[in-house]
Formats: structure tokens, C-alpha cells, sequence
């Protein structure tokens, strides 16, 4: 290759590079448009249709592509334009999940997109960052009947205080258990562990080991799967540790000695009690192959269980207590207001109409039967049916003491537990200096959010 | 005007070539200068283009770099580590294939295609076959060596083994590439030196390090700078085979791409993301011009 060729494409290069910086750099003053629309309600949507009374309004709904989600919804808004015979939902579910927050991001600054929208609660502060949707009005939705009212784990939509989603459904952690595991163990498969000491005693007694190898994993914590959350919302609790401030500007989980001996209940079934490792895959396989014999998750995964493995002989019940203390975590899929619709009074009104018709008592009752996931309004989760059913029993028991985290980056933060977890297993690290690093990570997401807001 | 056969045949000619000339364009490049504007800004997916910034991303890189547990600097070791381990293995395995295989008569379209077939499997494929086949207890490898009485190793599960164990799956997979590349150059060496090079007394190693090495030093190059930047963008193994915990264990595995992906598709700073990218970008081709000026010296005498 000869010098001249090589001086010659660097020096094209070079040129490439300086002609795009010197493009891109006098464009400062369009980026601030994409927010404007946002703070501007007064799009320009004055549709005629205000001078014929009797035309229905028109509003869109939007939510992911999701088999029966789309079912339950449809037979919703069947139900709801038959009550609102002005009101016509266009109801959109087209768009796979991978794409939608990029379809979303693109159509509602543009004025075109839903007027409701379904978003993972997890979503809530950049969407709302965003400006994508509108607190929801306090008349039409008063916090004290949302506090009163739904399940508590909903409190992550109030956002500084003011609410702006309300979902139909949650979903809470349970404990899974193989019955025919534990009964070859000689356990008793009808009275799984109710307390953490229950699950100790019974994951030691269950697991099988040959050597190095497991035959039978009693108890496999995998923070990579559901367990961070067990860590976060449900042992910090029970040993008198709050996950985060009140505001969620602190991480507390090293605040209080509680905390460490959280920790330490959280490591000690691998490093201790050696009732399992995470051999498999990806967290529920080892549960799904049947050899392992406790295994914690979320009510989705019923779903998964009933097509991959429909002989699996298991039950499901409530997370283990501890110092009386009862905790899950819970989250869910939400329904929001777009600025869309605020910027119409007659659709913001439809909008509210159908915003408190899918998230009624009656549409999580539809939605449990539709779906599979659990009403997000106790008055509906307190059906004797619903308890006393089962498989879904023990999740819907949760419903009333689950806790939502308030992520503001969920992925960083897990990989801070799943760190630290690793650090102390694999490397033999000391536990209390790896979970004071996780803190330290985790403040540093949180410190730097909140210096943006 | 009337056109000649010829010329009609080089504007066809250029109707064809400027086809993907807009698949480059649109596709490549009009992208690749997007995301150089991205990484001057504070770039939001959902707030979509975000204010410019000047060289803060860039600034927040460097800072990154220098903290504890910092992923960006395990990035950048990793990949540094992927190249040292990958590219002479890939190197020096795929030369000793190629030598041999232009030795054998017999079955050798065989053995051709058999070293090629791991080339055109699908990466995600590739990176699942062998996650089974390191698997703790069940995995075929650790089957053998209990079956031998060895201690069984956790491999994938472990911060130190993980990495080497990611880096043979790659060297595997695009063995029979380098191969083919090898045996092209090889074949291409005229008989004759070999023939003045036995009459002049020389033995099987003097021939291969005196005449076979020398002319085959520009498919050497080629091949180092091909497998390098290869190496440097090494995603898709790693993604698949740490599979709930991408990167891991305690991010050993992790490599300045998946680093891209992570900031940019699952925390959603896309202009920190961008901005690794053209670091990675200018990293790549610092490399791969100094490989093309230290290697390629030789071949001119």
C-alpha cells in the first residue's frame, strides 16, 4: 500500500470529519423546537366537528403488540362505546413492543399520535421528562381516592406529588414451589415456607448435592432475575430498612445495620447455606427443568410455566415474612394522557372518560380473566375467587403490602446489585464494602437525575 | 450523439455501482455522520435531539474512565484483551490449517468447507452452541472433564475464564475465513522458488521462513487488519453469551460496543453513546493505519 494513498484518504477523511462538525454545529437553534409543541397546548386541531354536536369524538388509544392485552382491550372499548355512544376509541396495537417507544417519541411531538397511551411504569419520569403526558386532573382524580383505592404499589405514578397514570392491572412476586421436589426431600409439599427461616431450613433440606454437582438446587438466588428485587423491596424491608428516601434521593440500603444483615440474608443461601448456584441459563430454567425446588418470580411467568413445562407439580405462595414484616415488589403497565389530547378540552374530556373507565374495578376484573395479570383496584383484587385460586392466590395476597421502585435508570441499578453480589461470590470480596459500593452507584444515577430536574 | 458499445457499457456500469452507492450513503454513512453530530449533544431518545454541548459526552467518558468499577475503562481493556488473545491465535491457527490443508489432495474440498461452515453460522446461533457447551454441569465440556476426573471449571460463570473462553468461540468462528484467505496467498506462490530454494539446500523450515512467510506477508496484513477490527467490535458473542447479565461476570466479558448499546438502548443517552462510538471509531483506524505501516513495510523488497 503506497504512503501517498494512505496520506491521501486520512486527509479525505479529515475533511469529512471538519465539513459535519461545521454543519452540525450552527444548528443549535431548531433543537429547542421539538420541546416547544409541548408547552404550547394550543395546537392548531380546531376540528368543525364542535359545531355538530351529534358527530362523536374521536380519540386514539395506543399500546403495545400483545395478544391478549389487545383482546381485553378491544372487548374495553366495545363496552365503553356502548356507554358513551359520543365517544369512538381508535384503538392502536399494531406497533411490535420493540419499536413503540420510538413510535412514540415520533408521533406525539408531532401532534398525531395517541390521546391515551399504555407505558410500563417504569417509563413514567421520561416520558413526563419528555412532556409526552399531562398530570391527571385532581378533580377527576383525587390522590386520596387513588391512595384509598388501588394497590399501593401505584403510588409510583404520583411524581413530585402529583399523579399522572393510573393502570388497569399489576403484577407482584411470589414464591414458586415443586411439590414433587419437596416431597421426595420429605417435605411437606402442602405447607411451604411462610418465613425466611422456613425457606432456609427447607432449601437446605431439599437440596441434593453429589460432590461439587447438584442434583436438586433447593433455593438458587439469581439477582440477575427477579432476586434484585426481592433484595431492594422486600428483605431491605423486613429488616427495618427503607429502600430509598421518602423523595428517592438517597439509597439507603447501607444506611442502618438492618440494611447489612439484609445483605448478608440476600448472599447466604450461595455462599452459606449452599443451596444452589446459578448454573442455568437464564433465572426461571432451572425451575421450569424441574430441579430446583423454591424459586421466586412474578405472576407472568404462570404463563410461561402452563406452555414450556404444563406437567411441572407446583404451587405458589407468598414471599416468605420476616419480623412480621410481609413485602413484594409490584410493578405494572400504566395508562397516561398525552399532551395531545390536553390540548383539546372536548377530547381531554373523552379522554378522562376513558381513562377512568379501563382502570374501574370492572375492567381489572376483565383484565385478570383476559390476561392473567391482577386488578390494579383492591375492590377487585379482593375477590374470595380470585385469593383462593391457586396459582394466582399468593400474587394477588401481595397486592395489598406491594412496593413499586422508582427506577431512574432500572438497568444500572440492577447491575450495581448484580455486581456487588458477584464481587463477594466469585471474588470472595467482603459484603459490606461491595454493598457500600453498590450504594455509591447507585447515588451517583440518582445525584445525577435529580441535578437534571 | 450515438454511443458506443463500450460506453454504454461503463454508464450501465456506473447505473449499477451507484445503486449501492445510496445503500452506502443511506444507509452507512448518513448514520455514521448523524451519530458524529449526536455525540456534541445531550441526546435523549425520548426527548429526541437534545441541546448541543459542545465535548461534555466526551469530557464524561474521560471522568468514567477513571472511576472505580468503571464499565467504560473494563470496555477498553476488554476489547484491548479480545485483539492481543484473538488476532495472533486467529493468526497463527489459521496459517498452520491452511499450510496443512494445502498439503492433503484428498477430501480437501471437504476440509474446506468443514473449517468454513462455523463462518457462515449465525453469531447468536454459534454463541448459544456454546453456551450449552460450557455450562456448569450439564455442558459437554465439563461432562468430559469430570468424566476424566478433572475438576470442572465454571468457565462463562467466572470474571477470569469468562473472557478467554469468548475470545476461542470468536477465533473458532471465523477460522475458516482466515483459511481461505491463507490458501488463496499460498497457492499463489509460484513453485519455482521452492524448486531454486531445494537447490540451493534449504530445509522445510528455511523454505517456510525465507520464501512462504515474506510472500505472504500482504494476505498477513490483510488479514491482521481485517481480524483486528474485527476484534474490536466484538459485540454479539459477548451480548449472547452472559446472557442475563451482559458484560459480566463483573464486567469482564464486556467490550466498548456493548458499552455503546447499554448507554445508548437501555439508559438512553444516546449522545454519550455516539460519543463512545467515535472514539471507538477513531481508536480503529489509529490502529489499522499503524498496522498497515509496520506490517506492510516488508513487502517491498
Amino acid at each position: 500500500m503506497s504512503k501517498s494513498r494512505i496520506a491521501l484518504f486520512v486527509a479525505l477523511l479529515i475533511a469529512t470529519l471538519l465539513v459535519v462538525v461545521a454543519c452540525a454545529s450552527p444548528t443549535p437553534t431548531p433543537e429547542a423546537k421539538p420541546s416547544e409543541p409541548t408547552e404550547a397546548p394550543p395546537q392548531p386541531t380546531p376540528t368543525p366537528e364542535s359545531e355538530a354536536p351529534p358527530e362523536p369524538i374521536e380519540i386514539e388509544y395506543w399500546q403495545y403488540n400483545f395478544g391478549a392485552r389487545v383482546d381485553a382491550m378491544n372487548k374495553l372499548i366495545e363496552m365503553f362505546e356502548a356507554e358513551n355512544p359520543d365517544i369512538k376509541i381508535i384503538h392502536n396495537s399494531d406497533i411490535p413492543y420493540d419499536n413503540y417507544r420510538d413510535k412514540i417519541a415520533a408521533s406525539v411531538p408531532a401532534g398525531v399520535g395517541p390521546d391515551v397511551a399504555t407505558l410500563f411504569y417504569g417509563w413514567q419520569p421520561a416520558w413526563i421528562d419528555a412532556g409526552y403526558i399531562v398530570p391527571l386532573p385532581e378533580d377527576q382524580f383525587p390522590p386520596d381516592m387513588v391512595v384509598k383505592e388501588f394497590s399501593p404499589m401505584v403510588q409510583a405514578s404520583f411524581f413530585d406529588g402529583t399523579l399522572y397514570t393510573l393502570p388497569t392491572a399489576v403484577r407482584t412476586l411470589a414464591l414458586f414451589y415443586n411439590k414433587d421436589l419437596m416431597e421426595a426431600a420429605g417435605l411437606d409439599p402442602e405447607k411451604p415456607p411462610a418465613t425466611l427461616k422456613e425457606l432456609e431450613e427447607q432449601a437446605v433440606q431439599c437440596t441434593k448435592r453429589n460432590g461439587d454437582e447438584f442434583e436438586v438446587y433447593g433455593f438458587i438466588v439469581n439477582p440477575a432475575g427477579q432476586a434484585h428485587h426481592w433484595f431492594r423491596e422486600v428483605l431491605l424491608r423486613q429488616y427495618g430498612q427503607q429502600p430509598y428516601s421518602d423523595d428517592y434521593r438517597q439509597v439507603l440500603w447501607n444506611a442502618s445495620e438492618g440494611g447489612y444483615e439484609a445483605w448478608n440474608q440476600f448472599l447466604k443461601f450461595e455462599t452459606e447455606l449452599e443451596t444452589g448456584r446459578r448454573d442455568f441459563e437464564s433465572d426461571p430454567d432451572g425451575f421450569l427443568a424441574g430441579k430446583v425446588c423454591f424459586h421466586i418470580d412474578g405472576s407472568f411467568r404462570l404463563g410461561t410455566i402452563a406452555k414450556k413445562a404444563p406437567d411441572l407439580n407446583f404451587g405458589v405462595t407468598e414471599l416468605p415474612e420476616h419480623n412480621g414484616v410481609k413485602s413484594t415488589f409490584g410493578s405494572y403497565w400504566t395508562h397516561g394522557i398525552t399532551t395531545k389530547a390536553a390540548a383539546d378540552p372536548a377530547r381531554l374530556e373523552a379522554a378522562i372518560k376513558f381513562l377512568k373507565f379501563i382502570t374501574s374495578p370492572e375492567a381489572g376484573r376483565i383484565w385478570v380473566d383476559m390476561v392473567g395479570e391482577l386488578p390494579a383496584q383492591l375492590e377487585a383484587a379482593d375477590d374470595p375467587d380470585l385469593l383462593e385460586d391457586p396459582k394466582l392466590g399468593a400474587f394477588v395476597a401481595g397486592l395489598s403490602y406491594a412496593r413499586s421502585t422508582f427506577f431512574v435508570d432500572e438497568s444500572k441499578d440492577r447491575q450495581a446489585i448484580i455486581d456487588a453480589y458477584d464481587a463477594v461470590v466469585l471474588n470472595g470480596a467482603d459484603p459490606a464494602q461491595e454493598l457500600d459500593i453498590a450504594v455509591q452507584t447507585v447515588q451517583e444515577l440518582l445525584d445525577k437525575f435529580w441535578a437534571e430536574h | 450523439m450515438k454511443l458506443t458499445l463500450q460506453r454504454r457499457q461503463i454508464i450501465w456500469a456506473y447505473i449499477f455501482l451507484s445503486v449501492s452507492l445510496v445503500f452506502f450513503v443511506v444507509i452507512r454513512w448518513y448514520p455514521a455522520i448523524l451519530a458524529l453530530g449526536i455525540s456534541f449533544r445531550d441526546w435523549n431518545v425520548f426527548k429526541g435531539e437534545g441541546p448541543w454541548v459542545g465535548l461534555a459526552n466526551f469530557q464524561a467518558i474521560w471522568e468514567d474512565l477513571f472511576k472505580p468499577r468503571s464499565s467504560v475503562r473494563a470496555a477498553f481493556l476488554n476489547t484491548f484483551k479480545y485483539v492481543l488473545l484473538g488476532v495472533p491465535l486467529q493468526l497463527t491457527l489459521a496459517l498452520g490449517v491452511a499450510l496443512m490443508l494445502n498439503q492433503i489432495r484428498r477430501l480437501s474440498g471437504f476440509f474446506r468447507a468443514a473449517y468454513f461452515v462455523p463462518f457462515v453460522t449465525s453469531f447468536v446461533a454459534v454463541a448459544f452452541v456454546w453456551n450449552w457447551l460450557y455450562a456448569p454441569q450439564i455442558g459437554l465440556i465439563n461432562q468430559i472433564l469430570s468424566a476424566l476426573d478433572l475438576p470442572t471449571q465454571p468457565f462463562l460463570r467466572s470474571p477470569k475464564q469468562a473472557l478467554p473462553s469468548i475470545a476461542v468461540v470468536a477465533v473458532w468462528r471465523s477460522l475458516g475465513f482466515a483459511v481461505i484467505i491463507f490458501l488463496a496467498g499460498l497457492q499463489q506462490i509460484p513453485e519455482m522458488y521452492y524448486e531454486a530454494a531445494k537447490i540451493a539446500g534449504a530445509n522445510r523450515w528455511q523454505m517456510f521462513r525465507h520464501v512462504t512467510l515474506p510472500l505472504l506477508n500482504p494476505v498477513i496484513v490483510y488479514l491482521a487488519v481485517l481480524q483486528t477490527i474485527q476484534f474490536l467490535r466484538m459485540f454479539d458473542l459477548v451480548q449472547n453469551m452472559s446472557t442475563d447479565n451482559a458484560g459480566g461476570p463483573l464486567k469482564s466479558t464486556t467490550t466498548v460496543v456493548l458499552e455503546v448499546y447499554k448507554e445508548g438502548f437501555s439508559s438512553y443517552n444516546m449522545g454519550y453513546a455516539a460519543a463512545l462510538t467515535i472514539i471507538l471509531f477513531l481508536v480503529i483506524m489509529v490502529i489499522t493505519l499503524l498496522q498497515m505501516r509496520v506490517l506492510s513495510r516488508r513487502i517491498e523488497y
